[in-house]
C-alpha cells in the first residue's frame, strides 16, 4: 500500500466524522415530508446545505463530501488507471448499486463525475453507530482499490492463458 | 463525583426527555408515542403507560411545572396537553390550535405553567394560552422576523420573555406578553416596556450556523446558545435599544453540541454529537472551557490509548498493526481488532438533550435510547 494513502484517509475519516452530525428535520417547504435536504432542490432555504469539501489524493482518485442537516451524500471517484480498470468499475459499481436496498446507505445512480455514491441520513446515524458507519466508508474505499487491482491481475492471467492456447496451433 | 445513573430504555432514539418537578416520573419520546415511567432510585424504571395521539415523530416534551401536565409535539403539526383524568387513571389529549402547517419542533412550559410556547418550521412560534370559555388551548403567532425553522426555545424567568435560535444562525428574543393573562413585568437588562412580539434582542453567530440550543441564565440576566459551528455562547444584554454589554464567543474542538442547561449564573453544561457532557464556567467578565464530565479521546482523530508499548507482540499481530495504521489510518491495538469497538463514554451516540435534573446534577437522554443522570 502506497505511502500517500494514510494521510488521503486519515484526512477522509476526520471530514466525515464532522460532516455526519445529523439530526431529525421535516420539510420546511412540504407539509408532513421529511426528506433528506441534500436531495432537494434547494433554491427555497439555502441556510440548510454546508458548503461541499472535496478530498482529493489524484486526480483520478476524490471523495465529494456534501452536507446537509439530515442528511450527508459522499461521492467516490475510484482510481482507473486505463480502460481495463474503468471497464471492471464500472461493472463492479453497477454490481453494488443494482443491490442498493441491501447495503442502506448506498445511493442508486452516482452523481455525475464519481463513481458511487453514499447518502447518509439522520435515520441511519439513529439506527448505526456513527463511527461504525465512517469506518465501512473508509474500508469500502480501500477494499475496492484491492478489488479492482487483484480483478485486473486476474484478468490479465487470463488472458495470457487465453492467448497461450490460441496461438499454440500456429507455434 | 459519584458515578453516572444509567437507565437503557430500549434501542430506538430519544428525542427528548423531562423529569416531573418532584423527580418521580419520567417522560421520553419515542418514535411517534411518548413513554411515561415512574422513577425511582435504585431501580429500574417502570413503563407507565404509552401515550398515543401523534400519527409522526413527537419531536419535544415538556411537564408543566406544577407537573400535572404533559406537553407534547410533533412532525405532524400538533401539540397536546396531556392531563391526567382522575377517574380512570388515564392520560387524556388535548388538542392546541397551533394555527400551524409544518411540523411543530420545540416546545416549552413557561416557568409560571399559565402558558407555553411551541416553535416550528413554519416560521412562526406559538404562544398558547388556556382559554376558559371555550375549553381549549389556542395560540397567538410571534412571526416577524423569522425566516426559518425555529430549533430550540427557552422562557425567561419573569414569564415574558422568551428566547428562540433558528436554523439561519438568529437567536432572537421576544416579548410573549399577554394581555389579561400576565401581570406587568418589572423591567429588566433586555427591554422595559413589552407588548407582544416586541424584538428585544437579534444575535447572530460569527459563521451563520444553525443553533442547536438556547437557554437564559436562572435570573435570567444572561443567555447561551450553541450552535453547529462547535462553538458556544453568552451574551448579556446591555439594556432595551443598546448594543449587548457582552457576547463570549467560545469556539471548542469538539464535534458540534446539541443541547446545554445553566446549572447556576456561572456555569454552563453542554453536550452533544460528542457524546460527552462539557462543562464552562464564567461570569460578566468572561467564559471559558472548565472541564470534560468523562475522560474521552478525541473522536476525529481516534487515538486508542497505547499503554505498556513494550509488551511483546507476534510477528503477525505486529503485522496486522501496521496494516491498520497504514489503511484505515489509525493506531489500534492488534488484540482489540475485531471486538465491537466501543467509545469510551456512557452515552454510545449523540446527546439530543440535557435538563437540569437537581443541584449539580443533570440528567441527559441520546439516541443510543439511554437516560443518564449524571453528578457534576
Amino acid at each position: 500500500m502506497s505511502q500517500s494513502l494514510k494521510p488521503y484517509l486519515t484526512a477522509v475519516r476526520s471530514s466525515l466524522t464532522a460532516a455526519i452530525c445529523l439530526e431529525d428535520f421535516s420539510s420546511q417547504v412540504i407539509e408532513r415530508h421529511n426528506r433528506p435536504e441534500i436531495e432537494v432542490d434547494n433554491s427555497h432555504n439555502p441556510e440548510l446545505i454546508l458548503n461541499p469539501m472535496v478530498i482529493a489524493r489524484n486526480e483520478n482518485e476524490k471523495i465529494l463530501i456534501e452536507p446537509s442537516i439530515n442528511s450527508v451524500r459522499i461521492s467516490i471517484k475510484i482510481k482507473q488507471a486505463d480502460e481495463i480498470e474503468q471497464i471492471l468499475v464500472h461493472k463492479f459499481t453497477r454490481f453494488l448499486t443494482s443491490r442498493a436496498e441491501n447495503f442502506f446507505i448506498l445511493r442508486r445512480v452516482p452523481i455525475k463525475g464519481y463513481d458511487i455514491s453514499f447518502l447518509v441520513t439522520n435515520i441511519h446515524t439513529e439506527q448505526m453507530l456513527k463511527d461504525k458507519l465512517v469506518d465501512f466508508i473508509i474500508e469500502f474505499m480501500e477494499d475496492v482499490d484491492k478489488e479492482i487491482s487483484e480483478m485486473k491481475l486476474f484478468l490479465n492471467a487470463r488472458a495470457r492463458v487465453i492467448a497461450e492456447a490460441y496461438l499454440t496451433p500456429f507455434d | 463525583m459519584t458515578a453516572p445513573i444509567i437507565y437503557q430504555l430500549g434501542h430506538e432514539s430519544i428525542k427528548d426527555h423531562v423529569f416531573s418537578p418532584d423527580r418521580q416520573f419520567l417522560a421520553i419520546t419515542k418514535d411517534n408515542n411518548i413513554e411515561v415511567y415512574r422513577v425511582s432510585l435504585g431501580n429500574r424504571p417502570q413503563l407507565l403507560t404509552t401515550l398515543k395521539g401523534h400519527d409522526k415523530t413527537v419531536t419535544a416534551v415538556d411537564i408543566s411545572p406544577d407537573g400535572g401536565k404533559i406537553l407534547t409535539c410533533s412532525q405532524d403539526r400538533n401539540a397536546l396537553v396531556w392531563e391526567l383524568d382522575a377517574a380512570s387513571k388515564e392520560y387524556k389529549p388535548t388538542l392546541v390550535l397551533l394555527r400551524i402547517n409544518r411540523a411543530a419542533t420545540a416546545c416549552k412550559w413557561s416557568p409560571f405553567g399559565n402558558k407555553f410556547a411551541v416553535g416550528s418550521a413554519d416560521r412562526v412560534i406559538a404562544v398558547c394560552y388556556y382559554e376558559e370559555e371555550n375549553d381549549w388551548w389556542i395560540s397567538k403567532h410571534l412571526k416577524k422576523p423569522l425566516k426559518s425553522t425555529i430549533t430550540c426555545l427557552d422562557w425567561h424567568p419573569n414569564n415574558v420573555l422568551l428566547v428562540s435560535g433558528s436554523t439561519d444562525g438568529h437567536v432572537r428574543v421576544f416579548s410573549a406578553y399577554i394581555k389579561g393573562l400576565d401581570e406587568k413585568p418589572e423591567p429588566t437588562a433586555w427591554g422595559v416596556k413589552l407588548p407582544f412580539q416586541t424584538l428585544c434582542g437579534d444575535f447572530i453567530t460569527e459563521t451563520g450556523a444553525w443553533i442547536h440550543d438556547i437557554a437564559f441564565s436562572p435570573q435570567g440576566t444572561s443567555a447561551a446558545f450553541v450552535a453547529h459551528d462547535s462553538s458556544i455562547t453568552v451574551v448579556y444584554p446591555g439594556g432595551e435599544g443598546l448594543p449587548p454589554q457582552a457576547i463570549y464567543s467560545i469556539p471548542t474542538d469538539y464535534l458540534p453540541f446539541k443541547s446545554l442547561v445553566y446549572l447556576s449564573e456561572n456555569r454552563i453544561v453542554a453536550g452533544g454529537h460528542n457524546c460527552n457532557l462539557i462543562v464552562f464556567d464564567g461570569n460578566e467578565s468572561g467564559w471559558k472551557e472548565a472541564f470534560k464530565v468523562e475522560k474521552q479521546t478525541d473522536l476525529t482523530s481516534d487515538h486508542s490509548n497505547v499503554q505498556d508499548e513494550d509488551e511483546e507482540i507476534s510477528s503477525h499481530d505486529a503485522l496486522n498493526m501496521f496494516k491498520q495504521l497504514d489503511l484505515k489510518g489509525r493506531v489500534n491495538r492488534p488484540s482489540e481488532k475485531g471486538s465491537g469497538r466501543v467509545l469510551n463514554t456512557v452515552h454510545q451516540n449523540t446527546i439530543s438533550s440535557v435538563k437540569v435534573y437537581g443541584a449539580d446534577q443533570v440528567s441527559t437522554s441520546g439516541i443510543d435510547g439511554k437516560v443518564v443522570i449524571f453528578s457534576i
